[in-house]
């Protein structure tokens, strides 16, 4: 551990720094006894920062510390989910692809490619708009996953495809060990490395889809996010009032998040290229 | 001979995208329970009292006929991909109604496509330009200091970047409107005025975004080009480093990049969509988000589908020009 955070490079540390502030806050803060911030007049409205609360109170009396909060672990909570499916189902896809190759193989990369190309904001667009307002966090993350999934594959394929001909693998191979022990124990390390690089993408990436969607108004209507906050405090006019802490609170957040995330993952790139020795 | 097989296979799988994503979006509608000619039907009856139920029948078939509903599915399917894909027709819109969905999308999208493409354009220059400078002279203190701009910018989503240039630029500085309009019958001057003001805050910060990535890119692929062996030769030839800039490191890194920039082309229309509607910019992002308010399905349908394939067709484009602009390719 201590010799990781020797090699790593300025960028990595700070963007450990940073994801794991933000872990913290929506995955350990979070459990803190608090009252629930969704409900309207818990706490005198458009009150400014105090001790008590510490980023103030919405027009409507919600805190906002404990909605940032609440926020920060649900726009975590669907980005790890939508990555998690996509890695998966990516990683699977591209190392039967890869493997076994002909014709399943060609089926497989066609319809991959289709999904690389295919605009994915239109078609989640369209679909949230026809579950407008019935929609839940759980379809929200699984529509996300939709277009999460044919990058991994199609990465995970050509790694397939050129670690089938190295000397190792073909000794494996000789040596009597069967397609899956091959897959489970010389290609899936390798495959994981990556994977993790584009885990934390796919994480960023679903992330701001959702605060997008978010602010076209059509993520769901009960979820508190990083992109409905910003969404509810401008439809009640918070620019306007100049009730900064609630509009800026939840973009100060975003970019904070997105510019960590971001770090951890080109410093972790950076990281393993090195550690290879290019 | 290659070149051709190439064609064939990328021109298959241009078609098959584009065949795919429309079929999606035929079906997706379909499986939700809501049906938009009752919803219009209810409209209609909202704004002119009631009806009798004759002629809320005979409204009911006409509206069925319009919207593609009438028949099997297959009917339905195979009507919609030759009115749709052959001949851009999608209905009539619900919420311009009796105006039909093209005509309209067609006055929006001038606005979508010159504000997307001046500022991605820019944005390809100006990134460029400093990523070269970026990479190839890595250990200055000035490119450290850029990079680390371009990713403290890249990363954040399109919508958040223009609000907080919106908040600051024409809320708190009042240096812009609130929310963009543009003078469309006064006179050449005035629209051409009106269209520069409303279009400087969506532009900037559609162009702060786009120059961050290409700065980033363009830095790792000159740093990549720059430790080559054709590189470290020239320097032992005595080559002016400004020779090297230009003719070795420049001509190879940009090849990438005139792809990469039509490949980038879905990433700025999601983005151009995004950047309209917190600005109120008249394109089709702002037409797509009010439809979605109103439920004005052939509207959303319509503005999908045309991105759909203009988004394809600029990958297929840039997928064939290609071949012709690095030989390499070409060759092998």
């Amino acid at each position: 551990m201590r010799k990781f955070w020797r090699n790593s490079n300025v960028r990595l540390k700070a963007g450990l720094i940073v994801t794991a502030f933000f872990v913290v806050l929506g995955f350990i803060v979070y459990y803190f006894p608090h009252a629930n911030p969704f409900s309207y007049n818990t706490y005198p409205k458009k009150l400014p920062p105090s001790g008590a609360n510490w980023l103030g109170t919405t027009s409507m009396g919600q805190d906002i510390f404990w909605l940032l909060i609440e926020a920060i672990h649900n726009s975590l909570s669907i980005g790890l989910i939508v990555a998690l499916i996509g890695t998966v189902v990516g990683v699977f896809v591209g190392l039967i692809a890869g493997f076994t190759g002909g014709a399943l193989d060609r089926v497989l990369m066609v319809i991959t490619d289709t999904f690389v190309v295919i605009p994915s904001l239109p078609i989640l667009i369209l679909m949230t708009a026809l579950m407008k307002g019935r929609s839940t966090v759980i379809l929200m993350a699984l529509v996300l996953a939709m277009f999460a999934w044919a990058w991994p594959s199609r990465q995970i394929r050509s790694m397939a495809l050129s670690m089938k001909e190295r000397d190792f693998i073909q000794t494996a191979w000789f040596s009597g060990e069967g397609t899956v022990q091959v897959v489970l124990t010389e290609i899936l390390p390798f495959a994981l490395t990556w994977s993790l690089s584009n885990f934390m993408n796919a994480t960023l990436g679903a992330i701001a889809s959702e605060s997008s969607l978010a602010v076209l108004g059509l993520s769901p209507a009960n979820l508190i996010s990083l992109g409905n906050m910003i969404q509810w405090a401008r439809e009640r006019n918070a620019i306007l009032a100049r009730q900064w802490f609630w509009i800026g609170s939840p973009i100060v957040a975003t970019v904070i998040l997105f510019i960590g995330l971001f770090m951890l993952i080109t410093g972790y790139n950076d990281y393993m290229s090195l550690k290879r020795g290019r | 001979m290659k070149f051709w097989k190439y064609f064939g296979l990328r021109l298959f799988t241009w078609a098959l995208t584009i065949f795919i994503g429309v079929t999606f979006i035929f079906f997706i509608p379909r499986m939700f329970p809501s049906d938009p000619v009752e919803t219009m039907i209810g409209q209609i009856q909202a704004r002119s009292g009631q009806m009798d139920p004759a002629e809320k029948a005979a409204l009911r078939k006409t509206l069925r006929v319009q919207f593609g509903l009438e028949g099997s599915l297959s009917e339905q399917y195979l009507s919609y991909l030759n009115r749709g894909l052959l001949h851009f027709d999608f209905g009539p819109s619900l919420m311009n109604f009796p105006a039909d969905t093209r005509s309209i999308i067609g006055k929006y999208l001038p606005y979508t496509l010159g504000l997307s493409l001046t500022s991605t354009l820019i944005a390809w220059v100006i990134g460029n330009v400093i990523g070269l400078l970026a990479g190839f002279r890595k250990d200055k203190r000035s490119s450290k200091i850029l990079e680390g701009i371009a990713i403290a910018i890249y990363p954040i989503p399109y919508f958040l970047v223009a609000l907080v240039l919106q908040i600051v630029f024409a809320f708190v500085l009042k240096w812009f409107d609130l929310q963009s309009f543009i003078l469309t019958n006064n006179g050449v001057w005035q629209f051409v005025r009106s269209l520069v003001r409303a279009s400087i805050l969506p532009g900037v910060s559609m162009l702060l975004l786009g120059t961050g990535w290409w700065i980033i890119s363009m830095k790792s692929l000159a740093a990549t080009t720059a430790a080559e062996e054709f590189v470290l030769y020239a320097r032992y030839r005595g080559l002016s480093e400004s020779k090297i800039g230009k003719d070795y490191v420049f001509r190879n890194s940009i090849l990438t990049q005139i792809t990469a920039l039509a490949m980038s082309l879905g990433t700025v229309f999601s983005g151009s969509i995004m950047t309209e509607i917190i600005f109120g910019y008249p394109g089709v992002g702002k037409l797509l988000q009010s439809a979605i308010l109103q439920s004005d399905y052939n509207m959303i349908l319509g503005v999908i589908t045309i991105s759909i394939v203009a988004i394809s067709t600029a990958t297929l484009i840039a997928d064939l020009v290609y071949p012709f602009i690095d030989p390499r390719i070409r060759y092998s």
